[in-house]
């Protein structure tokens, strides 16, 4: 899944006098208060660390409580989904004008009802056996009848904006190739054939705009 | 074309939802009709009539459903005028679709979280006075609580579905919205309910922590309130054990009109008066609800997670609190729930800290804990007291070895401390130790006997009380020969430089509780001193027989407030026992 990346950084970690005889544990404990956080200087959430090596000297802070910083390198990755990205989440909650996603777990995402393509038209799904407040909503595809998107599935959306310090992921279903995760891998043909009718079409579209454009100044032209 | 009147549309629920968008949006361009409409129609709130309601819940379902469209800047009125809805104001069909909206509103974007939080959290107390202490009691009030508050719990959970952090957010809000000790007492009540439903919910495992350590806050707060200042008696030479009753006179304004019979309830309110009397009501019910809440957590198999928090709770703020008077009785508690578990697991802790801590203030205050709750607590097995005893005399003999011929060794006051509490649980428990056979071997009671009988002179330094009846008792058992040639006579500078300004000397942290309601949950699983005192009396003191009864039987002790009254009795030669004294004046009862 797109959004996550590696990185490595040298960093400084003050611990508290008392630690002094337990330094590796120590360590792991703050960074991993760290993690499932924003952090602006690795400009992500850090999802994974690997202290990768750590020097043996720390220099000690004066103060009343003498904190020492030891010097480290750390591995670590981090999420941070760009827009126009694609990502794929759990579907939590489905309402009238919104579907909400779990992604990796943390973070949350939430795709509104303007952002999903025509297509796609909210409908109550009722259970043939059971009894009758089992019905559920859901999101139907028009052209797919077999297309649907409930509590349960796995989404797969474009991102338009994420919000690191709420970890909040704003998305949008407008493209062919988003939609149920497991309907769009099992027919990619359909999709994929959809979208290349669909560019081609807009391909042509913008050819006719350009070739019209080249006659309307040539007229102009000649007229002048 | 204007906007239309809101009250006169007919229309259907999705149309009058694309109507809201538009207004939303126009409002963001400048045109507010149709939106300061709306805003007119939540605003109402008073009486309103059976229309009044639809159209309210028609606007509310139609504000839910452009959610989408909702700015928080622009749409900054309407937002907090259904955010300022209070669930207690509306009946059921208003409340439910206003949950819904909050959850919308919630899931649709990370800016409008918090918000949605602090709005429930809100509604955890009415606001309004119409909700009076006396109508929330009556069934009708009960039944509105039970509406208002199972919607807001639910509603918590429906968001944490959508929004997996939430409840990391929701425990900071509920810290900071915790309402301040002058709140009355029945509000704080029903918050503290919230917070306990809250720890014991499933939101529990990831908001329990802060809510509980932020309700032992309180308490604390509401505790060091009390002021004892009255009563205070920095007269170290009163026994602690024995109290005259003639040192109560002078501060005991009522009398029962029949007799002399001075009741709990009379005593109570001669020492809680004024301002005191407000603060201990509702630290009393602040501490029945964490007990009652405490117990539903042992009958459901939670008590252990739970006693972690309370354990580093008590570590945080009850230890490092002055004299913390009543607060901790929520310790005692849950260790007498589980004392195989919680009850020695707290033992070893505040022993540890005694042992291992490096603030010397603390380490007072630790031992002073473990003294006095290895006296009091009834659940407490004898072998398991003697092993923690013998944690302590090995300390303060290893304190000695090294520290001999010195002149001011540093410590000094953690090593009396530790020899005052050595004597303070041998007073209690000197019969039981005496059958141990650990305890009774040679090298405990020699070490002992050499910690007593150092030059640095504890016996001198310590409360002379309690170093009386430790010899007293010592002698009567034929134990410590050599401190038989001790004499009563106090070293002034000694006893006030050992226990410091804050008097660490003279805390009893687990002495008598003297709030009503708290008391009924810890007076089963408590030894009152005249419990023990009447079985070390011989022939030459009457002697009360269900008492002595009760010493080799305790569960046979009844619990009544009649049994807890002091009656002088002029041919009694007995020094009475006085109970009920704070543990802040020497007492011991």
């Amino acid at each position: 899944m797109e959004g996550s990346k590696e990185c490595e950084a040298n960093l400084v970690i003050y611990l508290h006098p008392s630690k002094a005889n337990c330094v590796n544990d120590a360590i792991h404990g703050e960074l991993t208060s760290i993690m499932f956080t924003y952090n602006e200087i690795l400009e992500g959430v850090i999802l994974a660390y690997d202290p990768v090596c750590c020097s043996k000297l720390a220099k000690i802070l004066p103060g009343v409580e003498p904190y020492f910083g030891v010097r480290l390198k750390a591995k670590f990755i981090v999420f941070n989904p760009t827009p126009d990205m694609l990502l794929e989440g759990k579907v939590v909650k489905v309402t009238r004008t919104a579907i909400c996603a779990e992604v990796l777990g943390f973070a949350w995402a939430s795709i509104l009802d303007e952002d999903i393509r025509e297509d796609f038209k909210h409908c109550i799904v009722k259970k043939k056996r059971g009894p009758e407040g089992n019905s559920k909503h859901a999101f139907a595809s028009q052209t797919h009848k077999k297309h649907m998107i409930k509590v349960g599935n796995t989404v797969r959306f474009v991102v338009k904006s994420f919000d690191g310090e709420m970890l909040h992921i704003t998305g949008s279903m407008l493209g062919n190739n988003t939609g149920n995760s497991e309907w769009l891998d099992r027919h990619v043909g359909q999709w994929s054939q959809a979208d290349r009718v669909s560019n081609k079409r807009i391909k042509e579209d913008a050819g006719d705009e350009k070739s019209e454009n080249k006659n309307s100044s040539k007229r102009k032209r000649d007229q002048d | 074309m204007g906007a239309p009147i809101v009250n006169e549309l007919t229309l259907a629920d999705f149309e009058l939802e694309n109507h809201v968008r538009g207004a939303l949006k126009a409002a963001v361009q400048g045109d507010n009709d149709f939106y300061n409409q709306l805003l007119g129609v939540i605003h109402q709130k008073e009486y309103l009539s059976a229309e009044e309601v639809a159209l309210l819940v028609t606007c509310l379902r139609a504000i839910t459903g452009a959610v989408s469209s909702i700015d928080i800047v622009h749409h900054h009125a309407l937002l907090a005028a259904v955010l300022r809805m209070s669930l207690w104001d509306y009946e059921v069909d208003v409340m439910d679709v206003l949950v819904e909206f909050i959850v919308s509103l919630a899931s649709s974007s990370g800016d409008f979280v918090d918000l949605c939080l602090e709005m429930l959290v809100s509604n955890f107390m009415p606001l309004s006075t119409y909700y009076s202490e006396e109508y929330l009691k009556n069934p009708q009030g009960l039944y509105k609580k039970r509406q208002v508050l199972d919607r807001v719990h639910s509603t918590f959970q429906s968001i944490a579905t959508v929004v997996p952090f939430s409840p990391v957010r929701l425990g900071i809000i509920v810290k900071d919205k915790m309402p301040s000790i002058l709140q009355k007492e029945h509000l704080m009540s029903m918050y503290v309910e919230n917070i306990l439903m809250l720890e014991s919910g499933v939101m529990g495992d990831i908001v329990g922590r802060t809510v509980l350590m932020a309700l032992v806050d309180r308490l604390i707060e509401l505790d060091v309130e009390l002021t004892w200042d009255d009563i205070l008696q920095d007269d170290f030479c009163k026994g602690i054990f024995d109290m005259d009753l003639e040192d109560l006179e002078g501060h005991i304004e009522f009398h029962n009109a029949d007799s002399s019979e001075l009741t709990r309830e009379a005593l109570f309110q001669n020492i809680f008066c004024g301002n005191n009397i407000v603060i201990a009501e509702k630290l009393d019910s602040l501490l029945v609800l964490t007990f009652e809440h405490l117990q539903s957590c042992y009958n459901s198999g939670r008590l252990s997670q739970v006693f972690e928090t309370l354990i580093l709770s008590f570590k945080k703020t009850i230890l490092t609190a002055y004299k913390s008077k009543f607060a901790q009785f929520i310790m005692f508690y849950a260790c007498s729930l589980d004392p195989e578990n919680c009850g020695e697991f707290f033992a070893n802790e505040v022993l540890n800290i005694f042992l291992r801590n490096e603030n010397p203030e603390w380490r007072m205050s630790a031992v002073a804990y473990l003294s006095s709750y290895l006296s009091r607590a009834k659940f407490l097995s004898a072998s398991f007291v003697a092993t923690i005893l013998e944690s302590v005399v090995d300390w303060c003999f290893q304190y000695c070895k090294v520290h001999e011929g010195a002149i001011y060794p540093k410590n000094r006051s953690v090593f009396y401390a530790g020899c005052q509490a050595i004597m303070y649980v041998l007073c209690f428990r000197m019969k039981q130790m005496l059958v141990i056979p650990r305890f009774n071997s040679g090298r405990l009671l020699k070490r002992i006997e050499d910690i007593l009988g150092h030059p640095l002179k504890p016996m001198q330094a310590c409360l002379p009380s309690i170093v009386e009846e430790f010899v007293e008792l010592t002698q009567k058992n034929g134990l410590f020969p050599s401190l038989e040639t001790f004499q009563s006579r106090t070293d002034l500078e000694n006893c006030r430089t050992f226990g410091g300004v804050q008097r660490l000397d003279m805390f009893f942290p687990f002495d008598p509780c003297l709030l009503r309601k708290s008391d009924r949950y810890i007076h089963p699983n408590y030894v009152y001193w005249s419990m023990v005192r009447n079985s070390y009396e011989d022939d030459e003191h009457e002697v009360i027989e269900e008492e002595v009864e009760v010493y080799d039987g305790f569960d046979e002790f009844a619990c009544s407030l009649d049994k807890m009254s002091i009656t002088p009795r002029p041919d009694n030669m007995l020094k009475m026992p006085s109970r009920i004294r704070p543990s802040t004046s020497p007492e011991s009862l």
